[in-house]
């Protein structure tokens, strides 16, 4: 018989009541934010027989047997519940929001846990900079009122003499040495990017503020519309706290066929990293091509939230049960 | 040669990096909710004890450094090298001043030491964590004065020199925690 966790003390949960209880009424504060705004709560599947193309994202997988399975009995396990929320918004839903489970493979550190619990919303009518109003509205009751900052993508580069939109790979690569920091061979120009962001630039945002970085390089869109331009940038924000990235929001991409565009080039990346093939989401095409209203939508870590919230250091702090103990 | 993924990374861990030896000291993982990810980890080189900052691509392999940590008998120093031998082989190996340090100060003919060896060269030596060891020299012993606390330098029979306390004479054997280089106890015969 395979056994699962032999120290004996490993079935107690790794906080304390109190900490649970202090949870919980954060996520009473959460769930009363949306219902005085009157958004309409929803839950959408887990699992999917599509998944997230994205290069950087690593859906897991379940086996599923019975009735109505899928080829090879795969199901992925969502690594957010974006796409289902869309197929809503499409069918005329209105606003919409929900807590959800997501799953991410590979992910567990300090502020990664695989399996974590989001908060996702999408507001019909509004473009990135009305949610990130909003975004703020949220910190601000679950964590207390703080000083607001936005600035661009390009501005964070700005201290280093980097113009992330226009920089050559070689010219971010010599920016992050300068920097001390070697990118790892076989990373490419966003990587590099990612490397200086995550290393030089998040421990030092939000620090005692709510602060957005919006207009992100083109080539980092994700689901964002592309606002044309010189140089064109990505609809999309991100909000960090205490150095961490707690939010991730997009003016949302509603042209099935661009959208198609994207999922086919994250698929010619995915096979360049020698990543698995996932079943592109032909519902979500579907339901663009129907007609997605034009809206922002806004995910949000919410146990990283509650870190700051609870002063916590680490993930583990929040979680009951965290990966290995679970 | 083994390799480890970077999932498998943990403070200890052994791996090759630029041609050397390091041990990992701290991982750490990071990364942008839509971007790459990385493992940011501190490495200390096995050879020179230098410490570094380097990061990796998550999922990325590093070669295995081939780092063994033997438990040999220390036989006698010619000056230029320590030489130690297997209690089960009699197999000797030589260790250099660089893998010394420190520690050659505390080693005593037959003491038993983990030596950590690279590729079979020794890299480093650890003495065992009490060494007894006869005083050589010191100010003569203030007899009877076993509880004023005061203590004085003393001289042992390898060059160390270690606070003792006043009441100890030369020619006693002395047990001594090498790891924070203190006096523990008069050794009764």
């Amino acid at each position: 018989m395979v056994s699962h966790g032999g120290d004996s003390d490993q079935w107690r949960p790794a906080v304390s009541l109190e900490r649970l209880k202090a949870r919980a009424a954060l996520l009473d504060r959460v769930r009363w934010f949306f219902r005085e705004r009157g958004l309409l709560e929803v839950e959408t599947p887990v699992l999917s027989a599509a998944a997230v193309t994205d290069p950087n994202l690593d859906s897991l997988v379940a086996d599923y047997r019975g009735p109505g399975a899928p080829p090879e009995g795969r199901l992925y396990m969502q690594t957010s519940p974006e796409f289902p929320m869309k197929r809503l918004l499409a069918a005329g839903s209105g606003p919409i929001w929900q807590v959800c489970h997501v799953f991410r493979g590979g992910e567990r550190g300090p502020r990664h846990n695989p399996e974590f619990t989001m908060l996702e919303w999408y507001r019909p009518g509004w473009d990135h900079h009305q949610l990130m109003d909003e975004v703020s509205e949220l910190v601000a009751f679950v964590c207390g009122e703080r000083p607001v900052r936005r600035r661009t993508y390009a501005e964070l580069f700005r201290p280093f003499a980097l113009d992330p939109h226009g920089a050559s790979a070689e010219e971010c690569a010599a920016a992050a040495r300068r920097l001390g920091f070697q990118p790892p061979d076989g990373l490419d120009r966003d990587g590099v990017l990612d490397l200086i962001l995550s290393h030089a630039v998040t421990p030092e945002l939000g620090r005692g503020v709510v602060e957005f970085v919006h207009e992100f390089p083109a080539s980092q869109a994700a689901l964002a519309r592309i606002c044309p331009g010189s140089p064109p940038v990505a609809e999309r924000f991100e909000c960090f706290l205490e150095g961490m990235e707690i939010a991730n929001g997009f003016h949302e991409l509603g042209d099935a066929e661009e959208q198609a565009a994207r999922f086919r080039h994250d698929l010619e990346v995915r096979a360049s990293r020698g990543l698995r093939q996932p079943p592109v989401d032909q519902r979500l095409l579907q339901a663009l091509a129907s007609g997605l209203p034009s809206c922002a939508g806004v995910a949000v870590g919410l146990d990283r939230l509650f870190m700051v919230a609870l002063g916590a250091g680490h993930i583990d702090e929040v979680l009951p049960f965290p990966l290995e103990r679970a | 040669m083994a390799n480890y993924s970077t999932n498998e990374f943990k403070s200890g861990l052994k791996i090759m990096l630029d041609g050397d030896p390091y041990a990992i000291v701290e991982n750490e993982f990071v990364k942008p909710g839509k971007g790459q990810a990385f493992n940011r980890v501190r490495v200390r080189n096995l050879k020179t004890g230098k410490v570094i900052d380097r990061t990796f691509k998550s999922g990325d392999s590093v070669e295995a450094a081939d780092v063994l940590d033997t438990e040999l008998q220390y036989l006698y120093s010619d000056g230029e090298f320590w030489h130690f031998m297997d209690p089960q082989t009699f197999e000797q190996t030589a260790a250099g001043e660089s893998a010394l340090g420190d520690s050659a100060k505390w080693l005593k003919e037959q003491d038993i030491c983990t030596v950590t060896l690279w590729n079979g060269e020794p890299l480093s030596v650890e003495p065992p964590n009490f060494v007894e060891l006869k005083v050589v020299e010191t100010d003569p012993g203030l007899r009877g004065d076993t509880s004023s606390g005061g203590n004085k330098p003393a001289t042992l029979e390898t060059g160390a020199v270690v606070r003792v306390p006043l009441f100890i004479e030369i020619g006693e054997v002395l047990k001594i925690d090498t790891r924070s280089g203190e006096y523990v106890s008069r050794v009764k015969d």
